[in-house]
């Protein structure tokens, strides 16, 4: 149930943002995060961005899965 | 060697665990068990009684998220009232509630709110969102709960003894890291903070086993691109300015002090339980269904008689098999 989903910022308007899910979109509240902007990801749960997420350690994170694909094949 | 019994404190993380196989991935020597982290799961027989029970008046529009919907109660679900004609619908979001409420100014709309700290603070914006609109016909029946103090009493637990933790990662984007400060050393164990992706979970439990070998009893982020060591303050002062903490029942852990959350006086006036008093019948236990041991990471599902036979996804005993994240329904869908 604390399932949330990592989308990418492409408008502001007021307290609410337009985010794209890797295809789709969908309006969410900005009512509970500060300092957010155009082109930021961001964590959607249950239509509000919880948290933003930041790149280089997402990146840390896709290399490590990059290496695990590496020892199963 | 001493076997290292490791336990994944949230549900997501349960789900995320099956479906890539990763227990059959580990060395024997690394054993995992489910926690209390499922939130539709530790929800108290008697709270689904109330909101069945307030679902029953005509005039109310019963709201909750999806996962509830099936959770017998005593006698019933949520889903057996809806079957029943009365006007019981699943939201995405409380703000969909909101919304409900809106545009049926004649009826009561009522939220049955379940989750823990990464969902309550969603509820208490939509709580400020509601008063500042003037919508007095929005209710919302608080069976949140607040991961700490059940963590608190699963480290001190010996029957299972946990020797570390894998700790939720969205609950940490809004608490930080820092709540887990305290139980990784006041009762020696270690606690990872994991992201949800196979990758995620496989460098936590590296880590987890790392810092279990060399007895240091401190906290590591694993999911740094979202948590952080103070968390989102935001969320936190919006949920701390709507709900104060309160004693709760927990399914299979029973009464647990400080560990729900009610309205705040100033917002009480939303508060489902005060406006429909309702008689719960007396919660009867289901006497061959172990998800009270399960929770507790004291049983796995295997070792229920009914599991996989009497209960099954389609027809559900107990909350372990109904909720998607539940630790019984993520065994029959992936490991069974």
């Amino acid at each position: 149930m604390c399932l949330a989903t990592p989308a990418k910022i492409t408008e502001i308007k007021g307290k609410g943002a337009l985010v794209d899910f890797g295809g789709i979109r969908k309006r969410i509240s900005l009512g509970i995060l500060d300092g957010v902007k155009k082109g930021d990801y961001v964590l959607v749960h249950t239509g509000f961005a919880i948290g933003k997420v930041t790149a280089p350690e997402a990146e840390d994170t896709l290399k490590t899965l990059e290496e695990l694909k590496k020892v199963l094949r | 060697m001493k076997k290292i019994r490791l336990m994944e404190v949230c549900g997501t993380h349960t789900m995320a665990i099956a479906k890539a196989g990763i227990k059959k991935l580990l060395p024997s020597g690394i054993e995992l068990v489910s926690g209390p982290g499922c939130p539709v799961c530790v929800t108290a027989q008697g709270d689904i009684d109330r909101a069945i029970e307030i679902s029953r008046f005509d005039n109310v529009i019963m709201t909750t998220f999806g996962d509830m919907m099936r959770v017998p109660g005593t006698k019933e679900s949520l889903d057996d009232m809806r079957g029943k004609g009365h006007d019981v619908r699943l939201v995405y979001s409380c703000r969909d509630a909101l919304n409900i409420a809106r545009y049926n100014t004649g009826k009561k709309v009522v939220f049955m709110g379940v989750g823990f700290e990464t969902t309550s603070p969603t509820v208490a914006a939509t709580v400020i969102e509601a008063e500042k609109k003037g919508i007095r016909n929005f209710f919302v029946l608080s069976d949140f709960k607040l991961i700490f103090p059940a963590l608190e009493i699963m480290a001190k637990s010996e029957k299972p003894a946990i020797d570390g933790f894998i700790c939720p990662g969205h609950v940490s984007v809004i608490t930080g890291s820092m709540p887990y400060e305290k139980i990784a050393a006041k009762y020696g164990k270690p606690c990872v903070i994991a992201g949800f992706e196979t990758a995620d979970i496989l460098k936590s439990i590296i880590r987890l086993t790392d810092l279990i070998k060399r007895r240091e009893y401190s906290v590591v982020t694993e999911y740094k691109r979202a948590v952080k060591r103070s968390g989102n303050r935001k969320a936190q002062k919006i949920l701390n300015s709507v709900f104060e903490k309160s004693d709760t029942t927990w399914r299979g852990l029973g009464m647990i002090g400080k560990s729900g959350l009610r309205l705040k006086n100033e917002y009480r006036r939303f508060d489902a339980g005060g406006e429909f008093r309702v008689k719960i019948p007396r919660t009867k236990r289901r006497i061959a269904c172990i998800c009270g041991d399960i929770l507790k990471g004291a049983k796995s599902p295997v070792e229920c008689k009914l599991f996989g036979k009497a209960c099954t996804p389609r027809k559900p005993v107990g909350p372990c098999m109904v909720s998607s994240e539940g630790t019984c329904a993520a065994c029959y869908k992936y490991e069974k």
